[in-house]
């Protein structure tokens, strides 16, 4: 379970300390074992910021967050990690030199065999052969990448999983087999939960519980089937088609 | 045959440079000291030395074909200085890999220097896996200096595929490669370079494409730590319509300092020459990913190095 109690998160910009900006004000929330969350709301609402406050990424002004009844407020991204909380970048960093394969091993955190590890391609709708030796580097596409770092995400198996924005990259046909992660990971990983950063309608559809983030704060929260039909058709929610309509 | 006769350092030394736990199979001259300490030639490789005792020449037969020779230097005494000539002459049509390679330990005062210069003959259509790494070990106030050479001549249709590495322990270093190739001839360098404390390492290359659709690709990777000292000077020649690229690729650190100088001359109108360079460091984004896996910073920082190098 993780618990955030009067989280506040304040950021400097570029011209430095005379100039912070509050981003996150106040929160409270809670996730319960084996729920779905959705954190949706308009852009710059703050959804980014929280993620990287739950990873550890991005240390809280003020404020306290508990994992499993433990106080990780100060705890590093590697401690949290360890203790299980995984992270699933919007924007998955490339690096020179190291192949999926290794990736996939250091998420795993054991010596993943090739046939383990093209499991995990498998599942995000990769041909494993061709991907495990490739690089993680310019040369794969950002589908590709972020495909790359959802099976990442697939081989640490954790408690809690946050999501950053999923969608973003994938192509509509990658888009069910994503839904079908989600609630693969679900049932597979036992009593863990997930936090899922996102605009899309068909990804609010799998939510328990939905949170509306504007403006630092969580302006509503409640079941998928208390919030969603108001939602629907505002900034919060786009169905599958509103960008390419935009 | 001679007998090999090493001693636990000069394994160990051999162990970093040859990836040799024993004696290899097919040909091989082990050098310790300043002198032959075992060699072995077969039925189409024959290594010999030189009559004023400069150095050897390996002779491959053509048509030599999957066979091996291992040419590794060990210096474990300090103040030894050497310069070694080995030629070698692959005939045609023949697939080797050769493996050379110097580990210095230098544990006196005085400086240890090796200087080798490698010169290879390759005949029409032969084919070269080329393997050398340098190594230096030892906490001796004396340096570790390795200043090697290599000259590579390409027949037409030839290829050679030179991996060069130098990651640890030698303290002053500067390479210089040659090549010049003939039609068809294909050449392919991957070199990978550490360097830390105040270690300084020029490497120096110049390939020359004088014969139809001949082609290199040079690809350089490096890592400056501490307050080392890096020059990369890759410069690739076309004077016929050919293809060469050049690349180098650093990662910054500490104190260090890299100057990456590459550098194309082109003297045909079909001549195609691309060269890139970057110098970067470790991005930060890269150490947070590895670390919301489980890695400390520490692990994800080498994982990050160990990846580029590899």
């Amino acid at each position: 379970m993780l618990e955030l109690k009067h989280v506040s998160f304040t950021a400097e910009d570029a011209e430095g300390a005379e100039n912070q900006k509050e981003i996150i004000r106040d929160l409270s929330l809670v996730v319960e074992d084996r729920k779905l969350i959705v954190i949706t709301g308009p852009n710059g609402g703050g959804k980014s910021s929280l993620a990287k406050l739950i990873a550890g990424i991005e240390r809280p002004s003020s404020g306290q967050i508990l994992f499993n009844g433990e106080d990780i407020t100060e705890k590093s991204i590697t401690e949290r990690a360890r203790m299980g909380i995984g992270f699933a970048f919007q924007q998955p960093v490339r690096f020179k030199g190291i192949k999926v394969i290794n990736l996939l091993r250091i998420a795993a955190g054991r010596q993943l065999s090739v046939s383990e590890a093209c499991n995990y391609l498998s599942e995000v709708g990769l041909c494993a052969r061709d991907y495990i030796h490739r690089e993680v580097n310019a040369s794969l596409s950002g589908g590709e990448l972020k495909r790359i770092e959802i099976a990442t995400v697939l081989a640490r198996a954790c408690r809690l999983t946050v999501f950053d924005e999923p969608e973003a990259g994938i192509d509509l046909w990658s888009f069910q087999n994503l839904i079908r992660i989600f609630e693969e990971m679900r049932r597979n990983i036992h009593d863990s939960s997930m936090i899922i950063i996102s605009h899309q309608e068909r990804i609010l559809n799998i939510a328990d519980e939905i949170a509306v983030l504007a403006d630092g704060r969580i302006e509503r929260f409640g079941s998928r089937e208390e919030l969603l039909p108001a939602l629907v058709g505002t900034g919060s929610v786009q169905d599958a088609c509103s960008r390419l309509k935009g | 045959m001679a007998v090999v006769t090493l001693d636990e350092v000069q394994k160990r030394l051999i162990r970093e440079v040859a990836d040799l736990h024993e004696i290899p199979m097919g040909a091989y001259n082990f050098r310790a000291n300043g002198t032959l300490a075992g060699r072995n030639t077969t039925a189409n490789i024959d290594i010999s030395s030189k009559a004023d005792g400069s150095g050897i020449d390996i002779r491959i037969k053509p048509g030599t074909i999957h066979e091996s020779v291992h040419i590794p230097v060990v210096l474990s005494e300090s103040g030894l200085k050497e310069t070694v000539y080995n030629d070698f002459y692959v005939g045609e049509g023949s697939d080797v890999v050769i493996v050379a390679g110097c580990g210095i330990d230098n544990c006196g005062t005085q400086d240890s220097e090796h200087d080798g210069i490698h010169r290879f003959y390759l005949e029409k259509g032969a084919k070269v896996r080329y393997v050398e790494k340098h190594y230096g070990s030892g906490d001796g106030q004396g340096q570790r200096i390795l200043n090697p050479v290599t000259e590579v001549y390409m027949a037409e249709n030839s290829s050679m595929e030179m991996e060069m590495v130098q990651i640890k322990g030698v303290d002053s270093t500067e390479r210089k490669t040659v090549a010049e190739l003939k039609q068809g001839a294909h050449l392919v360098v991957r070199e990978r370079l550490m360097t830390h404390g105040t270690q300084k390492a020029l490497s120096i290359y110049k390939v020359i494409l004088n014969g139809e659709n001949s082609s290199a690709d040079v690809v350089s990777r490096s890592i400056a730590r501490e307050r080392s000292y890096q020059k990369l000077d890759a410069c690739i020649i076309g004077n016929a319509p050919c293809k060469g690229h050049t690349e180098c690729d650093s990662i910054i650190m500490d104190e260090g300092t890299i100057l990456a100088v590459p550098s194309l001359e082109a003297h045909h109108v079909d001549a195609s020459l691309v060269h890139e360079a970057a110098i970067g460091k470790i991005a930060g984004e890269q150490l947070i990913k590895l670390m919301t896996l489980g890695l400390s910073e520490k692990e994800a920082e080498e994982e990050i190095i160990n990846g580029f190098l590899a």
